[in-house]
């Protein structure tokens, strides 16, 4: 990867936080800890790994992405606004009446939006059946899904991690998003799902363990998923919850709370001045 | 009336399924290790690149088939009533109905005619919980002949669409290549007195009990709705103008199936007096299928003692 290139993922992923913020203010709730968290793996995913066409969101050969973790659906709606699949500005009718941003995503309603999403543990499965379909269809594309780690205590996940390793799903990567947080606290507070890798070698999934902020490791992450072949891959991405926003780093809280007009304003002028840095580098 | 063949809607699903398989490559099956008793072993014979096990595993199984749906696919995701109903109604809910995916649920096993299995694996809620969610389609057929219809019309049917079939042989009555329309009722038999609305084994029930009824003096009109939902209006409605009175028979609780559709219709477009047959509010138990049905009322000779009753 590029210095240039890392500098503009760096500064699309601030713009992301950006869109977070701004949509979970405008619309007075939403949940943007967890959105925050997989800033960069959105970022990386829409404007580096996947195969998509804004002009054309139903183009059928396009990779596809399931965000299993619905509720982190304004992380996604920044990716694909900035990426042009619709205007930045209506970022700003998130949950609101009419906006074709629900709460948590919706395929029929949202260009570039692949599969409705919000009840935990569901996604993975529907990324799984569209990982085999493409194979069935002999098509060349690859399925990517995030989960959180408190999603993962649902059994459904493991249903359809066993399923994606009986069926040989080496088109399908998951994604665990690592922000050690759940709405009641602590996940190892809550219910461990610890040791995560552990569990997901188990299930024979190949595990590769990387930063969630490091685009140099996302890259080599991502290669190593398509080059394995025969067993679906799982990348468990360690982050920080509410990342980027200092008052929202590391809390509970923050799963879903929006940003009133004062905290709005702070958590801007933090991510404006972490935009600046990327832009002087 | 004469001996009829008898034949289970499960093995005519099977059956038809893969009749579909020959036409369509866009048909695929999941099961979730039910095949032999689901009969889509029957697809995965002549197929066994398209069919796919799921394992034990329902709720997984069902969003799967979303997945594959979204891609665009035509899946066939089968298992028992209890479990694509029941224990996958939110996968159900939320990855098939709320994006409208075009899933067809194959659901076997459906009713107290399970038999032997007992309460755990009769399922008599599913009517109830596919019709709640919206843009849902409601199949429950009542012969062999009628569910190979149904299941080639579920897949020509763009949206969701819910399958109820049974493990019971049962008489097969249509003739072969009737029509079939998703939504439209089927006028059985004429009659002014009282109408008979059923769906499922109920409906031949329902025919024999017309017959007995007719030597008593009754005119009973006959209804066969396979479409719980969306519920033929215009025949429904019609048959309880034309008869004052209304009797609805479905192998399903009397809560939220089709007895509480036929009456929540006429209390708004046409009130006249209803009588529920069905599972009353009750779980079943184990025992030959026939015994149970007769001993739940569900018979052609409990319809007729429901029916003097209500004519007197």
């Amino acid at each position: 990867m590029t210095a240039n290139e890392k500098k503009e993922l760096g500064m699309l992923a601030c713009k992301v936080r950006m869109g977070v913020v701004t949509a979970t203010h405008a619309a007075k709730s939403g949940h943007p800890g967890g959105s925050l968290s997989a800033a960069e793996l959105f970022t990386y995913l829409y404007f580096k790994e996947m195969k998509v066409d804004p002009a054309n969101p139903a183009w059928a050969d396009r990779d596809r992405f399931v965000l299993s973790k619905g509720h982190t659906a304004p992380g996604l709606y920044a990716a694909l606004a900035l990426r042009g699949f619709f205007p930045v500005g209506e970022l700003e009718t998130l949950r609101h009446i009419g906006s074709r941003l629900q709460g948590h995503p919706n395929m029929n309603e949202t260009p570039g939006v692949d599969m409705s999403t919000g009840s935990l543990g569901q996604g993975v499965s529907c990324a799984a059946g569209m990982a085999l379909s493409a194979k069935y269809m002999k098509k060349d594309l690859r399925v990517y899904t995030l989960l959180g780690d408190g999603e993962i205590e649902e059994g459904q996940v493991w249903e359809a991690l066993m399923f994606a390793h009986h069926h040989k799903l080496d088109n399908l990567c998951v994604i665990v998003d690592n922000n050690g947080l759940q709405i009641d606290g602590r996940i190892e507070d809550v219910m461990s799902p610890y040791p995560i890798p552990d569990k997901l070698k188990a299930f024979g999934l190949h595990v590769v363990e990387i930063d969630g902020t490091d685009f140099e490791q996302m890259e080599a992450a991502f290669a190593e998923a398509k080059a394995t072949k025969g067993v679906p891959t799982a990348i468990v991405m360690k982050t920080t919850k509410g990342k980027g926003v200092s008052f929202m780093e590391d809390k509970a809280g923050w799963h879903g709370k929006a940003p009133n007009d004062e905290e709005y304003a702070q958590a801007m002028s933090e991510l404006n001045a972490a935009l600046a840095e990327w832009e002087a580098k | 009336m004469a001996e009829l063949k008898k034949i289970a809607t499960r093995d005519s699903y099977g059956n038809a399924l893969a009749e579909l398989g020959k036409e369509h490559e866009d048909v695929i099956v999941f099961d979730a290790d039910l095949s032999g008793a689901t009969k889509t072993s029957v697809f995965k014979k002549a197929f066994p690149d398209r069919h796919f096990n799921c394992g034990i595993a329902e709720g997984n199984m069902l969003a799967v088939a979303a997945g594959a749906a979204a891609m665009g696919l035509v899946p066939f995701a089968s298992t028992f009533a209890m479990f694509a109903a029941g224990r996958a109604f939110e996968q159900v809910r939320n990855s098939i109905g709320y994006p409208h995916l075009n899933v067809k649920i194959g659901a076997t096993h459906g009713g107290i005619s399970v038999g032997e299995d007992g309460a755990s694996h009769q399922c008599c809620e599913d009517f109830a919980t596919m019709r709640s969610i919206p843009g849902m389609v409601v199949l429950c057929p009542s012969d062999d002949v009628e569910a190979k219809a149904a299941v080639k019309a579920a897949y020509e049917h763009k949206g969701p669409v819910y399958m109820r079939f049974g493990r019971l042989a049962v008489p097969v009555f249509h003739e072969e290549g009737m029509k079939f329309e998703i939504g439209r009722g089927e006028l059985l038999r004429d009659g002014r007195d009282v109408a008979i609305i059923a769906t499922g084994l109920m409906s031949y029930e329902a025919l024999k009990a017309a017959e007995a009824l007719a030597e008593k003096g009754i005119d009973a009109r006959v209804v066969n709705l396979c479409t719980i939902k969306p519920l033929d209006e215009e025949l429904v409605v019609r048959a309880a103008a034309d008869c004052g009175k209304v009797i609805t028979c479905e192998e399903h609780s009397v809560i939220g199936g089709l007895g509480e559709a036929v009456c929540a219709l006429l209390g708004e477009k046409c009130p006249v007096p209803v009588r529920r047959i069905g599972v009353n509010d009750e779980f079943g138990h184990s025992g030959p299928a026939g015994k149970l049905l007769e001993q739940f009322g569900l018979s052609a000779a409990h319809i007729v003692e429901v029916a003097e009753d209500f004519c007197r």
